[in-house]
């Protein structure tokens, strides 16, 4: 046994290079070994491969592949967290074989959770625990993060130091939701680690058919484009709706996205279902000297600010800069090649838009405009009260796993509207409509006779 | 690599999560025993109404009611006006309705999304 092994591990020595032009030798070269070319018929050489108790360190010439390169891999960092938990590595053996038979290993859903708490822990568990006993149970905690994702090192130091206790020490941070996620822990660990979560003043965050954790941009923190404080905003709303957070009661999930303006760094008018992006309804502030400044040090304003504005509603005369506002669709490339000569105007607040998604279910949609302007202004009652007749409508008519973008598909936006008390305007329409053959109807009004 | 419970003298199949996997086998024994696993002490009325509905739904459609039809209906069932609320779902089962009720109830696990 020990002989053949020998002979697996030597394998045929090649070597190869990479693209910086060292020359890298490769051991163990899994296509060139003709004993482990074919694991996936024959149990015991699987076996054998992957169960490497007595092998420290795993052997994952796929997973290597993974580290080439200038950029930070995901292997390297597991590689380092296997050292010291069994977890870890028995999770790099799993990926390792996922790779090598080209099929997933987590076994579909999974149902754990905390006690009191519907959402926040997802179940995961392996289908091959027998190959890795370790990965038996591999649930993950979503922890729900800070606004604007602003920690202290004592904060990240306080996480890490609870994972490191219950779990596998694993984290992602962030995901895309933008909680601090939690990657692998047996169902015993979940309650301790909720516990010591709950005592540092941390607290889970969504999953499953609930509002999940409503996340923003850094905002006026760091930025000087911000229409309105998303970072008080996230907060606000997230303790506002802590039933709606933890225990799911919608038809599907529901995410809020706070973008400060229309830069939209957190790409909330894609990756949520009400996206909330700041923006002004005055003029475009000028600092003329500024501009004055930015044409001495060489910028070509003609070439890379006016050209490039998309309604052509900027003019240069004589070194002063003129923007036609009312033009103006807030696309941010003038702001964002000139910071310091421009700035978002006065009166500021946010557009509302509804109904973006990802392709689960139904395909992907990108938010359209609900609410043109709104003040977004403490303590954000007139939003509130918008999303609480939206919940109603969407409880009342969506179906089973139907986010609201597809339940205004289904609906109509016109009564969507209707139903959620809001006046139709000219820019909720998302694209002209492209059907030719238009019925109107003629609307009688009671009494009225009609005339031809 | 089946898992199981024993009750009286009855093994039965359950999942991971510690679901029973074959409708038939459920019994208001093991709904009493399945209810300690999910933090219930002990099975009052009110968990029965909620317990009973989730098996009546389940056998008229087979698919587990939607929320917020659970919570009009218990409150029916209850003699109140109004639904209960959600969080007095959570009293009742301390692990939610999914994962608590529905276990209890002998329903099959619903397929949650993450």
């Amino acid at each position: 046994m020990k002989g053949r092994k020998d002979i697996a591990w030597k394998g045929v020595r090649k070597q190869r290079i990479d693209q910086w032009g060292h020359i890298k030798p490769i051991e163990n070269d899994f296509l060139l070994n003709p004993l482990l070319l074919d694991i996936r018929g024959s149990g015991i050489e699987r076996k054998e491969y992957y169960m490497a108790d007595e092998i420290k360190k795993r052997k994952t010439p796929l997973l290597d592949e993974l580290e080439e390169g200038p950029w930070p891999s995901f292997v390297t960092d597991l590689k380092k967290m296997a050292e010291k938990k069994p977890k870890a590595n028995d999770l790099l053996g799993q990926l390792e074989l996922s790779y090598k038979e080209k099929k997933g290993h987590w076994k579909h859903g999974g149902l754990v959770g905390v006690a009191g708490y519907g959402g926040g822990v997802i179940g995961r568990y392996s289908d091959s625990s027998e190959l890795f006993p370790n990965v038996k149970a591999f649930h993950t905690c979503r922890v729900n993060q800070t606004s604007g994702w602003f920690y202290t090192t004592e904060a990240l130091r306080e996480l890490c130091d609870i994972w490191d206790k219950h779990g596998s020490g694993l984290t992602n941070v962030h995901g895309s939701t933008g909680d601090f996620v939690f990657l692998g822990a047996d169902t015993d660990a979940l309650e301790p680690c909720f516990s010591d979560l709950t005592k540092a003043g941390w607290d889970l965050g969504g999953s499953g058919s609930d509002m999940r954790t409503p996340s923003c941009c850094n905002g006026p923190a760091r930025c000087e484009f911000a229409c309105y404080d998303t970072l008080d905003m996230t907060y606000d709303i997230t303790m506002t709706y802590q039933d709606e957070l933890h225990r799911p009661a919608f038809v599907y999930k529901w995410k809020f996205k706070m973008a400060g303006c229309p830069n939209d760094c957190v790409a909330s008018i894609a990756r949520s279902d009400l996206a909330v992006i700041g923006t002004w309804r005055d003029n475009i502030r000028i600092d003329q000297s500024a501009v004055k400044e930015y044409l001495d040090k060489g910028l070509n304003i003609t070439s890379d600010v006016i050209m490039k504005c998309p309604k052509q509603c900027i003019s240069l005369d004589r070194n002063e800069l003129r923007i036609n506002n009312e033009d103006c669709v807030k696309c941010m490339h003038c702001l964002n090649v000139m910071p310091k000569a421009l700035r978002p105007g006065k009166d500021k607040g946010a557009t509302i838009l509804i109904g973006g998604k990802a392709p689960i279910m139904e395909g992907a949609l990108l938010s359209s405009v609900l609410v043109p302007f709104m003040k977004i202004e403490k303590p954000y009652t007139e939003f509130k009260d918008l999303i609480e007749r939206i919940w109603e409508f969407w409880d009342e008519h969506g179906v089973s796993r139907e986010r609201i973008g597809e339940c205004i598909q289904r609906v109509g936006m016109g009564n969507f509207v209707e139903a959620i008390g809001l006046e139709p305007l000219p820019e909720m329409v998302s694209s002209p409509r492209d059907n030719p053959y238009i019925f109107y109807e003629e609307y009688l009004e009671e009494g009225e006779e009609e005339e031809e | 690599m089946s898992e199981h419970i024993e009750v009286g003298n009855k093994k039965i199949d359950v999942d991971e999560d510690g679901f029973i996997q074959k409708w038939e086998d459920w019994s208001k024994d093991i709904a009493d025993y399945l209810a300690k696993t999910e933090g219930v002490n002990e099975m009052s009325k009110e968990h029965w109404v909620v317990v009973n509905y989730l098996r009546e739904y389940y056998t008229q459609y087979k698919i587990a009611p939607m929320i917020r039809l659970l919570l009009k209906e218990t409150g029916k069932r209850l003699g109140q006006e109004k639904a209960v609320s959600n969080k007095y779902l959570y009293e009742l089962f301390p692990s939610g309705p999914a994962k608590g009720a529905c276990k209890i109830a002998g329903l099959p696990k619903p397929t949650g999304c993450v």
